[in-house]
């Protein structure tokens, strides 16, 4: 197992390095100048901006620009934003926790309702249960987030006024009353990605259920006299959930991107409406940090994946 | 496939007939053919069909509604600015008095064609990696399967916006501000998209590769690419269009995710994202102007997920009535 393990990581530092090497050159390729703002401010001579452009090194060729940045990187240097004139690595520390908040809850949220309903609707399959559920998972992973978004403002805050369509992140909670603000003003957006994300759960809880119902150790189970509720519950539910864990786990960088717009919708500031201002402001270094996180994340949970599949299923060897 | 085969279903039963007798044996009703059953399969799912007509219906009104309806999708007019929907204005006005249906309409086609287009790239590079990897095996297929590794890895939605950030101003001078941008968003939907079809054309042809037919076709000295496309691509359709038919959903989703997000179609291409994006500022006054379209981009995605739903009951080998 810790053999396997290592290999595993092994195998990802290659993915990593790709990806960066990627993004780099996208951004590398592209048209345009990170200077250009200097440029068209006549206060700043042509003299002066290539005494900037050779000291922030962009004279360089691109594959040693590549590897200043990769080494920098490992450093835990992840550069200095040019609209905030922070380190970006502060503006993230400030951004995620508003994100993860978010993010992490509805997760929790949608996970929980998937896999009871997935499962009834295995159990009872094309009941009335199942049919409303099957309809309710399609809807949700059918309207696009920021539609659902829209609609809960419109009807919860434009014409019920219920709750707050701007999210308040310098809210401290302190007490009650803004404890309770607080949870106002996240229910909309966990709802919005609650939905989405419940939606496709679903679907894959009973499906991973219908497939195993039918095996031959169901009806061993059976025929030695369980009772229906053990059956389903400990034998049947715990084969399912080896590809459900994997969906779950491989959920999260989908979940990141989701709050993209999400954070847009709500004016949430965390890291993708950070992302968002950043590539709109042609802020390289915050940009690349932003996209080689997402890159990360998508890397380091298919190792949790691939992990948890050799945990969940000891017919898989580790050669 | 079995379309080719002649329907001669009953002839070891009657060895002895001549060809005339023969032919007055062939069966009376139609043979039963695989595409035949999987529309059988398929018209039992009764959402799919459903979902099917509802989509025909909203390309019908695409593509001949700003032909036969009078409404200008472009005249601005500020004495009716959003104005509620009514009988001349059946979806309202936008904030310069322009017709929200004809807008709309106008929007269905970028948006649709679009996905339609994003598809048809990452079905093709899909296919054709897919292919290659699993007929030739061996190194060119690791060599492959790293490179899909790779893309899946990669983090599609910040590297999308990224890319139609850096690319959108050269494109759009290269080739006309409509044409350039369309190729831009329908490209690099596509080229980020084609990973999952790669994985399952190429396990399809990792097990169709050393059936019998195959084989045969190799004796009788058909040409390898032949063998790829003739004779083992047909046999491997069916997860290709099931995953075709989502891939056109998640194509329009991403688009009006880019235009929500305010980085796809210019202000003047009115796509169904881009006109939810220009109306989210007027939501207290006029919400008719992200209701319609948003509920138009809900319904497209919805019918093309319940047709891919009841394609893949259909297409299942597995599941023959």
């Amino acid at each position: 197992m810790g053999r396997y393990i290592i290999r595993r990581i092994l195998f990802a530092i290659p993915t990593l390095l790709g990806i960066s090497l990627v993004i780099f050159a996208v951004l590398a390729l592209a048209p345009g100048d990170p200077l250009a703002q200097f440029a068209a401010d006549p206060s700043v001579p042509p003299e002066v901006r290539e005494q900037i452009r050779a000291s922030l090194g962009l004279n360089d060729p691109w594959y040693i620009r590549y590897f200043k940045w990769l080494g920098a990187l490992m450093r835990g240097d992840w550069g200095f934003s040019f609209a905030a004139r922070v380190p970006v690595i502060d503006l993230i520390g400030q951004r995620l926790p508003q994100t993860l908040q978010v993010i992490g809850l509805a997760y929790i949220i949608s996970i929980c309702l998937a896999i009871p309903i997935g499962i009834i609707s295995a159990v009872k399959p094309y009941s009335a249960f199942d049919n409303i559920a099957t309809t309710f998972a399609f809807i949700g992973f059918s309207v696009p987030t920021f539609f659902t978004g829209l609609l809960l403002i419109l009807i919860f805050s434009v014409n019920l006024r219920w709750l707050p369509f701007i999210y308040n992140s310098t809210l401290q909670v302190t007490d009650w009353n803004s404890f309770w603000q607080q949870v106002k003003q996240m229910i909309m957006p966990v709802t919005v990605l609650a939905l989405y994300q419940t939606g496709t759960l679903t679907r894959f809880v009973r499906a991973s259920m219908m497939e195993n119902l039918p095996m031959d150790y169901t009806r061993t189970a059976r025929a030695k006299g369980l009772n229906e509720r053990s059956v389903i519950l400990w034998h049947v539910l715990r084969n399912s959930m080896i590809p459900v864990a994997t969906l779950i786990a491989l959920g999260v960088p989908t979940i990141f991107t989701g709050a993209i717009v999400t954070e847009q919708i709500f004016r949430i500031n965390g890291i993708g409406e950070l992302l968002i201002r950043s590539i709109q402001n042609s802020d390289t270094p915050v940009v690349m940090a932003i996209t080689f996180i997402f890159a990360v994340l998508v890397v380091s949970f298919n190792l949790i994946v691939d992990v948890l599949y050799g945990i969940l299923d000891p017919r898989i060897r580790y050669e | 496939m079995s379309e080719a085969n002649p329907p001669l279903e009953t002839t070891p039963a009657a060895p002895n007939l001549t060809l005339q007798q023969l032919s007055r044996l062939q069966p009376t009703k139609a043979p039963r053919t695989l595409w035949g059953d999987a529309w059988r399969r398929f018209r039992r799912h009764r959402m799919a069909v459903v979902g099917a007509v509802i989509f025909c219906l909203l390309v019908i009104m695409v593509a001949v509604g700003p032909l036969v309806y009078g409404g200008n999708p472009r005249k601005i007019d500020f004495s009716k600015s959003m104005l509620p929907p009514s009988l001349e204005h059946p979806m309202g006005t936008d904030d310069l008095g322009r017709d929200m249906l004809a807008r709309v309409m106008l929007g269905g086609r970028v948006s649709l064609s679009v996905g339609v287009a994003a598809m048809l790239i990452s079905i093709t590079v899909g296919t054709l990696i897919g292919a290659v990897a699993g007929f030739f095996g061996g190194r060119i297929d690791s060599i492959l399967m790293r490179i899909t590794d790779l893309f899946l890895a990669l983090p599609v939605v910040p590297l999308l916006l990224l890319l139609i950030f850096l690319f959108r101003d050269t494109l759009r001078r290269a080739l006309g501000p409509e044409t350039g941008i369309f190729v831009l968003i329908v490209f690099v939907i596509g080229i980020l998209n084609w990973m999952t079809v790669a994985r399952l054309v190429r396990s399809s042809f990792l097990s169709l590769k050393e059936k019998e037919f195959v084989e045969a076709a190799r004796a009788l000295g058909v040409t390898e690419p032949k063998i790829m496309f003739k004779h083992i691509l047909p046999n491997a359709l069916g997860p290709i269009i099931v995953a075709a038919t989502i891939g056109v959903g998640a194509a329009i989703i991403t688009e009006s995710v880019l235009s929500f997000l305010g980085l796809g179609f210019p202000p003047d291409v009115p796509t169904w994202g881009r006109l939810l994006y220009d109306g989210q500022n007027f939501l207290d006054f006029a919400a008719w102007m992200v209701l319609f379209p948003g509920f138009l981009i809900f319904l497209a995605v919805l019918c093309i997920n319940y047709v891919g739903d009841g394609l893949r009951d259909a297409l299942d080998p597995r599941s023959r009535l």
